[in-house]
């Protein structure tokens, strides 16, 4: 009896110790930094709430054609998309390591958006809320090669515009 | 006429001629900065078409490959793949006398695929452009039996992120023109079928605000004869056909 619970206790010692090795182990959503330094709301408000915003803004646009830019989600896509493996020019917020499908699949919900909405961000579409990316007005699609320097760029808060 | 009177009759005529330049003033105010984005749609607008179908060319599709480019459905190849406007020949039987026009959903006033949607995702909006919220959509058909003119598709197959950012598509809803409603909030007034049909040189196809008295499309139709087709249904289109 004796022996069977120092056992025990040796191995919870032994994985208090391996606190780190453990935590590695567990998948964790991938960390895909977004264009802008932060987003339209804090984060801890987006991570319960993003769904509500999307949901009320969708019925807002499809039937009165309100297409505001704060909580779209074509503005969510521009963002937070993230260049492909496959080919980096394409950014996109779907796939593994990608913003939306890494934290839903962390989290076990499925996400149905985009069996409709395109998972790659519009080429027109320019940042509103945030100051241009760069000096020239680009509106066109990010490229890999640029995308970094440009996000070291972005100075302007997201939110800034409210 | 005393002084008075004079000075009275004289202000007053100055300030209704003052009025009736105010009021177009607020007109082109309103034509030229369109609506803001937090701005709702309103019955004041009531978009449609016009289609002059002698002004149409055979054999041209400049408006089907525009409208397939802009909202990013693929060419029809097969029986089932949607198709947002096609072109139709017409042949008068007794003379041989043909026509071509483009052929899309009709946007009516009272619109028989909204009178069948058992969930309400098939609706009009105010501005009076027919849609279908694909949120609520479950792909029963009924609004493709119910529509006169066969405008309405399924998605039969995934796109597989196909879709473009401004035009969500999905797989099991159904779809129709939607007079590049993504342009119209955008504030363009055009559509991509009209565009095209434009830098094709024929000008078959005008879009414009049928409830605008100013606009070219109201002024036309005010000025020639137009058709409905299926007029006898009593719809009240907002695509109107002149020269069938």
């Amino acid at each position: 009896m004796g022996a069977t619970l120092l056992a025990v206790f040796a191995s919870l010692a032994a994985a208090s110790d391996n606190d780190e090795e453990r935590a590695s182990r567990i998948p964790r959503p991938a960390e895909a930094k977004p264009l802008g330094d932060h987003c339209v709301e804090d984060t801890e408000y987006m991570k319960r709430n993003h769904m509500k915003l999307i949901l009320h803004e969708r019925t807002l646009t499809v039937h009165e054609g309100i297409r505001t830019k704060k909580y779209s989600l074509k503005n969510c896509i521009y963002c937070h998309a993230t260049p492909t493996k496959e080919n980096p020019a394409v950014r996109s917020v779907l796939g593994d390591g990608h913003f939306c499908q890494s934290c839903h699949a962390y989290n076990a919900v499925k996400v149905d958006c985009f069996e409709c909405h395109s998972s790659k961000p519009s080429r027109e579409a320019p940042l509103p809320l945030a100051r241009p990316l760069s000096t020239s007005a680009s509106d066109s699609l990010p490229q890999q090669a640029s995308l970094n320097q440009k996000t070291a760029q972005a100075t302007t808060q997201v939110g800034a515009a409210k | 006429m005393s002084f008075d009177h004079y000075r009275r009759n004289f202000l007053g005529g100055v300030l209704a001629a003052g009025g009736t330049a105010v009021l177009p003033g607020v007109l082109f105010y309103e034509i030229a900065h369109g609506r803001s984005p937090e701005e709702g749609v309103t019955s004041r607008n009531r978009w449609g078409l016009l289609i002059d179908s002698t002004q149409c060319a055979a054999g041209c599709d400049a408006c089907v490959t525009a409208c397939s480019t802009e909202n990013g459905w693929a060419m029809k190849t097969g029986p089932q793949d949607p198709q947002w406007i096609r072109k139709v020949e017409l042949t008068n039987r007794s003379t041989g006398q043909k026509h071509n026009l483009p052929l899309m959903c009709q946007h009516c006033e009272h619109p028989p695929c909204v009178d069948v949607c058992p969930t309400g995702a098939s609706f009009k909006r105010a501005d009076g452009i027919v849609l279908v919220d694909r949120h609520i959509c479950i792909g029963c058909r009924y609004c493709m039996m119910a529509c006169p003119y066969k405008a309405r598709s399924l998605v039969h197959e995934d796109l597989r992120d196909t879709q473009l950012a401004s035009v969500p598509r999905g797989k099991g809803c159904v779809e129709s023109c939607t007079l590049c409603v993504q342009k119209i909030d955008a504030g363009d007034n055009t559509t991509a079928c009209a565009e095209a049909c434009k830098s094709e040189g024929h000008q078959a196809i005008l879009f414009g605000d049928l409830n605008d008295p100013a606009s070219e499309i109201a002024r036309k139709l005010a000025q020639f004869s137009s058709r409905e087709i299926r007029a006898d249904l009593e719809l009240n289109t907002g695509v109107r056909y002149q020269g069938i």
